[in-house]
């Protein structure tokens, strides 16, 4: 015991400011994407609800409401529990104050960037990764920013061992680098515009394996660490098994990445890839369900606390949530399930078990557990924290089972035949109309979820006014025991005792990754089977095309007919791989509480397109689809139309040389023979054929029928 | 499909870059103790400290 006087400790200090930053900006975009989610929810039953203004249109506010729920509520959320926990488990304070707060200005600007530009139409279209390319690169610039604070605290760590927390946060860093960077591969045409290198069922596959490893590397493998760290602390007991937990997380982290093609089952990518998604999706309900049971074991003998400790109460509810959407999860990968539940509001339901119950109410868990000891005072209000988790946990239920039952109801629908062979529901509306009821429930659900936020945000606002925040915690400890060289040591531990050395290393890794961008423009020239009557879009249906892609219909409209019978039947021939070559994006969407529109080319005269883009229930009935009135005031924007027609010539698509001189003058030549059937169709507008919405039915009357059987 | 092949080599280094990650653990003694860091974090912040802080003035 002797031993013991020879270790000095070193005297230092936790930051919580930062924390408190982090977590002030979780509670606020917590409460504005959950408003625009309630905005979303209500303009699907009452669509007037944009009040006409194109900005706060369904298909705009929709990619709003999730960047803000996931990447500036959870986001945040992942930030303030990160620099709480790794300071205190590492024993130092972060690396760098200024990068810190560089990180979190940074972060915010990022939001506020996504804000002005999604309601404006500025959009990549791929789910989860709309943002433009100025903005990509920003995020890319902070997350690194993130990174070497993160390693760099690990660097200088006073404890030796990483506890399983750390492990979480350093897998999410490194995967979420390499997911962004991927799914961003684009070229850009101006400022706000960029046009991605891969181009249909490549670009879709892409997406979905960033897509889906959004959902594990940015709203999970994060959360269990902070899981892992929050709820023992919170219990006040160690987690039930360390062991398991370490298990948990190698397991998860090599079976999650290949998850993703389950989001493109029965589409056409090739079936082989889909089976691989659906294998692996299965395999990890096991070590999902193994961080569920040890969260939940955690509490093993103190389930008299949960009764009283609105905390741990959250964070119970967290946990099951977690482990019921990653059974739900492999179940909907699972090709005969997938074939009801895709495209329907099943799917709607089920991440929102995920966000709501998992992120959310972890979130609500551990910032109740945080204000109080940051402010170094009590909670305000046990009782408000206890109405807030009751209003929390009936909002998930009645979101989540009205979703539920629309979604098969729905799905049934689409699926049910006639005696005589015929769809018993041939008008697609019929089946929008039914699920109005869920729609509005849901919206009622969202709204007592949102409530009870709001008495968050008082209770905390009570609690930090009470208390005064502890800025900087002075601790002492001893410093990490000096590694004695020995013979093989691996070189990964001397690289480790140099910072900077390191910070050159990972620099030179980063670069590489910049070169590695360059190669996937090799393989651009795929084997997709080529088919010979699949043209690339002329000027004015690219230019439609964009408009398409501002306005969000992928948000509602799918462009991908999966080889049922149903769907032919309903549709038209189903989709194959080999239409999409020259779809930079592709669009296949995700969700159809609109028709798919694959096969709508040359359906309806270009007369009712018009009419229907003016007042959709002019020609549907009782149709939730919103008017687009700015459509036939604004004129098509040409200015980018040649630019855009030179970067997808450097992507191989085949126009003829020089055909960007031209492309312009083709593109009015095809709006006025658009606007002269319009008016002999009886329609009467003036400048008819400047107007974007000659641009939007051009393509629409494109869309499939390249391969159209006559 | 060459994407698929791509995506394929990526993920392998990923998880290449984890597996190495693991072995590192295993040999830096990471996981020789699977008991005491689930106990550690209980008694590592401002709490613990004051409460030792308070043992000391007893002593």
């Amino acid at each position: 015991m002797e031993t013991v006087q020879t270790v000095q400790t070193e005297k230092f200090s936790y930051d919580n400011t930062i924390v408190r930053n982090f977590g002030i900006a979780t509670v606020i975009f917590g409460v504005v994407g959950m408003l625009v989610g309630l905005i979303a929810a209500l303009q699907m039953i009452f669509p007037e609800l944009n009040f006409g203004i194109q900005y706060i249109t369904f298909g705009r506010i929709r990619p709003l409401h999730t960047n803000a729920a996931i990447f500036a509520f959870v986001g945040n959320g992942i930030f303030m529990g990160v620099y709480y926990s790794l300071q205190r488990l590492l024993k130092a304070r972060m690396f760098s104050d200024v990068l810190s707060k560089i990180h979190f200005w940074g972060w915010q600007l990022i939001i506020v960037a996504a804000a002005v530009t999604l309601p404006l139409g500025i959009t990549s279209s791929h789910e989860y990764a709309e943002l433009e390319w100025p903005i990509d690169i920003a995020i890319a610039l902070i997350w690194i920013v993130f990174g070497i604070n993160m390693f760099g605290t690990i660097l200088k760590r006073r404890e030796n061992h990483l506890y399983v927390a750390i492990w979480f946060y350093i897998a999410t860093w490194v995967t979420v680098t390499v997911l962004h960077v991927f799914n961003n591969l684009e070229i850009p045409v101006h400022m706000w515009k960029s046009i991605p290198v891969f181009a249909g069922v490549q670009d879709a596959l892409v997406q979905w394996w960033y897509g889906h490893n959004a959902v594990a590397f940015f709203l999970t493998t994060p959360y269990l660490g902070l899981m892992y760290y929050f709820l023992p602390k919170a219990a006040n007991r160690p987690v039930y098994s360390y062991k398991l937990s370490i298990i948990h997380f190698w397991a998860l982290i090599f079976i999650y990445i290949w998850a993703g093609p389950h989001h493109l089952l029965y589409t056409s990518l090739p079936d082989w890839a889909q089976s691989l998604g659906t294998v692996f999706s299965l395999m990890l309900i096991a070590p999902s369900w193994g961080g569920m049971l040890n969260g939940l074991l955690t509490l093993r003998g103190a389930w008299d606390r949960v009764r009283r400790d609105p905390k741990l109460k959250f964070m119970v509810v967290a946990v099951t949530a977690y482990g019921m959407s990653t059974l739900e999860g492999p179940l909907l990968s699972i090709k005969s399930i997938n074939a009801i539940s895709h495209y329907t509001d099943w799917t709607i339901g089920h991440v929102h078990i995920g966000t709501l119950g998992w992120n959310g109410m972890l979130t609500f868990g551990i910032l109740y557990w945080l204000w109080p000891r940051i402010y170094r005072t009590e909670l305000f209000s046990v009782k408000l924290a206890n109405t807030h988790f009751w209003l929390g946990t009936l909002g998930i239920l009645f979101y989540a089972i009205p979703l539920y039952w629309a979604g098969w109801t729905q799905s049934m629908m689409w699926k049910n035949f006639t005696v005589d062979g015929f769809l018993a529901y041939g008008n697609f509306l019929e089946t929008v109309t039914q699920i109005i009821p869920m729609y509005a429930i849901r919206a009622i659900g969202g709204t007592i979820y949102l409530l009870g936020v709001f008495i968050m945000v008082y209770n905390l606002w009570k609690t930090a006014s009470a208390g005064s925040l502890a800025r900087n915690v002075e601790v002492e400890a001893p410093p990490r025991e000096k590694h004695v060289r020995h013979k093989g040591e691996y070189w990964h531990k001397w690289i480790e005792r140099r910072p900077i050395q390191m910070l050159f290393a990972s620099t030179v890794l980063v670069l590489i990754g910049g070169m590695v961008e360059i190669l996937p423009m090799m393989l651009i020239n795929d084997n997709v089977p080529k088919i010979e009557s699949v043209q690339p879009y002329t000027p004015l249906e690219l230019e439609g095309r964009d408009i398409y892609i501002r306005e969000g219909c992928l948000g509602c409209h799918s462009q991908m007919i999966r080889p049922m019978r149903s769907e032919t039947e309903r549709y038209g021939e189903f989709s194959k791989s080999g239409e999409f070559i020259y779809d930079r994006p592709f669009l296949w969407g995700s969700k159809r509480t609109g028709p798919d529109l694959h096969r709508i080319g040359e359906k309806y005269p270009h007369s009712w397109h018009y009419n229907h883009f003016l007042e959709p229930e002019s020609m549907s009935p009782g149709s939730i689809m919103p008017p687009y009135p700015w459509l036939f005031d604004q004129d098509i924007n040409t200015s980018y139309t040649a630019s855009k027609i030179k970067v997808l010539k450097t992507l191989n698509t085949p126009y003829g040389e020089d055909y960007e001189d031209v492309a312009v003058a083709e593109l009015q030549e095809q709006a006025k023979e658009i606007a002269d059937e319009l008016r002999e169709q009886g329609i009467e507008q003036e400048n008819l054929e400047q107007k974007e919405i000659i641009a939007l039915i051009a393509y629409m009357q494109r869309l499939g029928t390249d391969i159209k059987v006559q | 499909m060459q994407i698929i092949v791509f995506l394929i080599v990526l993920s392998l280094l990923v998880a290449g870059g984890f597996l190495f990650a693991f072995f590192w653990a295993v040999k830096d003694g990471q996981y020789d103790d699977d008991m005491t860091p689930a106990m550690r974090i209980l008694f590592d912040d401002e709490t613990a400290i004051k409460e030792s802080s308070h043992e000391e003035d007893n002593s």
